[in-house]
């Protein structure tokens, strides 16, 4: 079965001065996958995402989004489908503190033109789904951990974006905690049909995902780089 | 199969093999006599080795074992398999990594090839929990984090493989 590809980076190339983090990394990602990319420290998994994500100019590559290639274009319109397509979510959640929850939540919305009593009526819409009721007002210094990325989670997601990027989401918190996070994201991305590019090091994150990629020395390691039929193949019969 | 791995890294007399079998393997549990050559009739039976001539020596005649292409086609075929991932795998992912260094096959690859298959049992399980009741999570669990500890040395076993290499090779 041939699926569409949503994202994809061919021959990645990037260094930061003298140390080179990719070395010709290949990946495609498909429509609605969830893709793990797994790897040791330092093996250049999160700047393979932030090249996907086109948050990094790699040095040389190409790299297509919805088969726009977006590597060449300039800042401004490489920010757009940042702005408009793709939700983040990073170990730390790095929640604006001095905004509420729910402010929080509401800012890729705000962001994105929406007024604001209707950007909070949306990021409301989150709590109760992902067992954050109540903590709509509190600010991120009064929640936990897990609260807080549930939080952060909910702003990855609440913009419908196609492709969720999220960064070791579960690498600051409990193993419970960790699973409820990993719980709610599989779970809201295969509801809207959103591609989840999931970097982590820990298997048992990694097991939520269609595949994993393994980054080795800035090369993708030998698991197959492009999708097989099965994640997709088993969605559409659920 | 172990046997038969060690066989193909040399040719072997039984007691030798014993040796070579409780220095590498066997240091918790050495094997009897009885079973290597017990082990050693049914591959010679099965036609995965083949006995030398009789050497008069100071005990006991003694024969000499050499793995036939039957027996190397065999280990091939087992080194490139992935163990079905369940929990206490230790002897058999220690044994075939310390045998495809000692027959340098590709380890890696080996590596590669059983974490594919750990994650894809660990997508069941992960699966069933989402799916399945309480009592259904925690036996996932259980497996679940039996699992991710074998993973854990895999990667760790996949990072230290020149150095272990060195080591077997000795």
């Amino acid at each position: 079965m041939t699926r569409e590809i949503v994202i994809e980076a061919r021959d990645l190339v990037t260094s930061f001065g003298a140390t080179i983090a990719l070395r010709g990394a290949s990946v495609a990602v498909a429509c609605g996958e969830i893709l793990a990319v797994m790897g040791p420290s330092g093996s250049g998994k999160s700047t393979l995402l932030h090249c996907l994500a086109g948050i990094l100019v790699p040095d040389s590559a190409e790299v297509y989004f919805a088969d726009q290639r977006i590597d060449t274009l300039g800042e401004n319109r490489r920010s757009a489908p940042r702005r408009d397509k793709f939700g983040f979510v990073f170990q730390f959640g790095q929640l604006v503190p001095e905004l509420t929850a729910e402010e929080n939540v509401a800012l890729p919305l705000l962001l994105g033109g929406a007024r604001r009593a209707e950007a909070l009526r949306r990021a409301r819409e989150w709590f109760p789904r992902l067992g954050l009721e109540g903590l709509e007002r509190h600010l991120s210094g009064e929640m936990s951990g897990g609260e807080a990325q549930r939080v952060a989670l909910a702003r990855g997601l609440v913009a419908g974006p196609e492709v969720l990027f999220a960064d070791e989401p579960t690498g600051s918190l409990d193993s419970l905690a960790g699973e409820r996070v990993m719980n709610l994201l599989a779970t809201a991305a295969r509801d809207q049909g959103t591609t989840v590019v999931l970097v982590t090091h820990e298997p048992r994150v990694a097991a939520y995902a269609d595949r994993e990629i393994i980054v080795r020395d800035g090369r993708i390691g030998t698991t197959p780089a492009t999708p097989a039929p099965t994640g997709a193949a088993r969605r559409e019969n659920q | 199969m172990t046997l038969l791995g060690l066989l193909e890294w040399k040719p072997s007399y039984g007691y030798d093999l014993k040796r070579d079998y409780d220095g590498y393997f066997g240091r918790d549990k050495p094997l009897q006599f009885g079973q290597v050559y017990a082990t050693l009739a049914r591959l010679a039976r099965d036609g995965k080795v083949a006995a030398g001539e009789s050497e008069p020596g100071g005990g006991p005649d003694r024969k000499r074992y050499f793995i036939t292409e039957a027996g190397v086609a065999e280990v091939d075929i087992w080194l490139a398999e992935p163990a079905a991932p369940e929990p206490h795998l230790q002897p058999v992912l220690f044994t075939k990594v310390v045998l495809a260094l000692l027959l340098r096959r590709p380890a890696e690859s080996y590596l590669d090839a059983q974490r594919t298959a750990h994650l894809q049992r660990m997508r069941e399980l992960t699966a069933l929990k989402q799916e399945g009741g309480m009592l259904d999570t925690y036996l996932a669990d259980y497996a679940l984090f039996h699992l991710e500890a074998d993973m854990r040395w895999i990667d760790m076993t996949a990072a230290r493989l020149d150095a272990l290499a060195e080591e077997v090779r000795k």
